[in-house]
């Protein structure tokens, strides 16, 4: 019998596990692993760099491209810690809207994730439905900000625009049929509110959906119950934030430990795991899925009966409307220096952190005073988390190394920067 | 500062009294300046003080401090003689010496008394800039580190595995120091003679759209009076 020797493999870059560009060096006993090694990198476009050399506003849009999932939470992060150095008031309403289209966004990262977990151990059911209700939530993006995904629409200040009045309509075409788009117009007929109410009323079906294919599903138990199980001690250790520390029964949550914007106004609720392992982190995330839910459906409520301004009106910092520029010369000035020059920031430093969909994102800021940012620090939750991607693994076999960067929720736009 | 944040602030200075430096901050912030020999010594107390307690380190972060302050256009006298049309490097701040040009900044957060601090670190020699890991306090420092030495050069001594993460196999430079170009030194393209991808000094200029400049705006000047030097 020929002499079993370990041999290193290399798995990915390009692998549709990888979630992206994720190369691993894994150094293998038969099939089982003994130590492995990311390599990331292969997408970096150094983010922080490149906003070094603009004023602070033309970096929103980079944001977005960071986690590309979750664009508007980067953009959160981003204009919050520009707020706290500047400390402005962002308007109410523009706090709702921000909390909603944060909770928007996490339900968004979740069917992703929820999708592209389920297909990489084997439920490809899962990927077409949680596709079905993200289309739903793109086209809110879209009405919003006009983009899908990349939708700039955070400002410093507030909200670049209050939310529309109408939804736009799917038009007729010959890859459908009448019925079909008559259907998915029908709840597009209102404004943008009714839209996102009709939204929550029929989502947490939608999860109930999801939840008979995988909860009770003995193979997908099978996958995921103690599999890389980190204890509560270890994820503290590890950097761990977002749902992979509260799966390991940490009840940490930045929107309940450190409020933000009007999160301490809303009433929810923060699943936490019991084994740490990646059953129950998949179970925090579902939980976390009819939570947003809630929120969204209570930021509605609000929203319609209390209307108002949407951004700052302090024009040092934010432009002034378009036909107040057309009459007033001192509008015109606030205009122009603002799509220049931009604003300056007083010199400082300030680290502002949100609940990201994947943990805590975080930047650090430091201003000299300048139009543009001295230092932009991201702090990526992946990051951290993939840095614990060996300890993780070790020991386990190799098909469970791709459970295991399912349940990290790697993206590598905000991994590599 | 909130009430937890002075009582924190008070435990640090009973305990760290002497290693540590309170550093003003503008929006309400725990800033502490430590030399770089007592780093780990104040790290492993502010682990494992019990009113302490920071269990987790959120984030490293290299600083290159070069060009703080730095501006392209003075606009002090612009109001009488106008702006010159070209951008120019200015003159750097006369605070940045060599000693204070790199910084490791730690962000700490204790998840039990829900509070956070930050801690900077200047690496001294901006030749050689070295600072102690602290891996053995946190493990998450571990990526942050080899991240801090891939961008900026930053030496962390007893680290277990330095090596560069984010940049490509076989990278030159140290790619956020203020005097490395935004555009690179290098691009890669394909060479249909040789049948490979090459690398090539960068063919393109660089272009700055907008100048940098710093404006003295009095709304802000009690923040920036006390923030002083370098943050």
């Amino acid at each position: 019998m020929a002499e079993i020797h370990n041999y290193t493999m290399n798995f990915g870059p390009q692998h549709p596990a990888a979630h992206g560009v994720l190369r691993l060096v894994l150094e293998m006993d038969g099939e089982t692993i003994q130590k492995a090694d990311p390599h990331i990198g292969l997408l970096h476009r150094g983010t922080e760099k490149l906003a070094e050399s603009k004023p602070y506003n033309q970096s929103i849009g980079y944001m977005d491209r960071l986690d590309y999932v979750s664009m508007m939470c980067n953009e959160h992060g981003y204009v919050m810690a520009i707020e706290k150095l500047l400390g402005i008031q962002v308007p109410e309403r523009a706090q709702y809207i921000r909390v909603m289209f944060d909770e928007i966004t996490r339900i968004l990262n979740h069917l992703m994730w929820l999708g592209a977990h389920g297909l990489d151990i084997g439920a490809m059911t899962m990927f077409l439905y949680c596709f079905r209700e993200r289309e739903d939530l793109m086209d809110c993006y879209e009405a919003v900000s006009g983009t899908r995904m990349h939708a700039t629409y955070y400002r410093p200040g507030g909200v670049y625009r209050d939310l529309p009045d109408s939804m736009p309509r799917y038009q007729y075409s010959k890859f459908r049929s009448k019925k079909e788009i008559d259907r998915l117009n029908s709840v597009r007929e209102g404004s943008m509110l009714d839209f996102i109410e009709d939204f929550t009323n029929r989502f947490p079906k939608c999860v109930d959906e999801y939840e008979t294919l995988l909860t009770d599903n003995r193979i997908w138990k099978q996958r995921t119950v103690n599999i890389a199980v980190v204890s509560p001690e270890r994820a503290m250790a590890l950097g761990f934030t977002g749902p992979m520390l509260r799966g390991s029964g940490v009840a940490w949550d930045l929107r309940k430990k450190q409020p933000y914007e009007v999160y301490d106004r809303m009433d929810f609720d923060i699943p936490v795991g019991a084994s740490g392992d990646c059953y129950d982190r998949y179970l925090v995330r579902v939980e976390e899925l009819r939570q947003s839910n809630r929120i969204i459906a209570q930021c509605v409520k609000w929203l319609r009966d209390n209307p108002g301004p949407v951004i700052a009106a302090d024009h040092k910092v934010t432009p002034p409307k378009r036909e107040e520029m057309k009459g007033d010369m001192e509008s015109l000035i606030h205009h122009f220096k603002a799509f220049t020059e931009g604003y300056c920031v007083p010199a400082g430093e300030a680290y502002a952190a949100v609940e990201h969909p994947k943990g805590e994102f975080g930047v650090y800021l430091i201003s000299d005073g300048a139009n543009k940012p001295y230092r932009v620090k991201v702090r990526a939750p992946g990051f951290a988390h993939l840095a614990a991607l060996e300890e993780m693994v070790a020991g386990h076999m190799l098909a469970d190394v791709v459970a295991v960067i399912g349940t990290q929720d790697i993206v590598f736009g905000e991994i590599d920067r | 500062m909130s009430p937890k944040l002075e009582q924190t602030a008070a435990a640090i200075l009973t305990h760290l009294g002497d290693k540590v430096a309170l550093v003003p901050s503008v929006c309400g912030e725990l800033t502490y300046e430590v030399a770089a020999e007592n780093l780990v010594h104040v790290c492993t107390a502010l682990r494992d003080e019990p009113d302490l307690a920071f269990e987790m380190l959120v984030d490293v972060c290299g600083v290159d401090y070069m060009d703080y302050g730095k501006v392209e256009w003075a606009t002090r006298q612009s109001s009488g003689k106008g702006f010159s049309r070209g951008v120019e490097p200015g003159e750097a701040h006369p605070g940045n010496t060599d000693e204070r040009r790199f910084a490791v900044v730690y962000h700490l957060l204790s998840i039990s008394r829900n509070v956070r601090v930050r801690l900077r670190v200047f690496a001294g020699n901006a030749r050689v800039p070295m600072v102690e890991t602290v891996t053995g306090v946190w493990s998450s420092a571990n990526w942050f580190e080899r991240e801090a030495f891939d961008l900026f050069g930053i030496l962390f001594k007893g680290h277990p595995d330095l090596r560069r993460i984010l940049t490509d196999y076989g990278f030159i430079g140290h790619p956020f120091r203020k005097d490395f170009p935004l555009i690179g030194n290098v691009e890669v393209r394909y060479d249909p003679e040789k049948g490979r991808v090459i690398y090539q000094p960068v063919s393109i200029e660089p272009r700055t759209l907008v100048p940098r400049v710093i404006r003295d705006d009095h709304r802000y000047e009690v923040n920036t009076k006390e923030s002083g030097g370098n943050g």
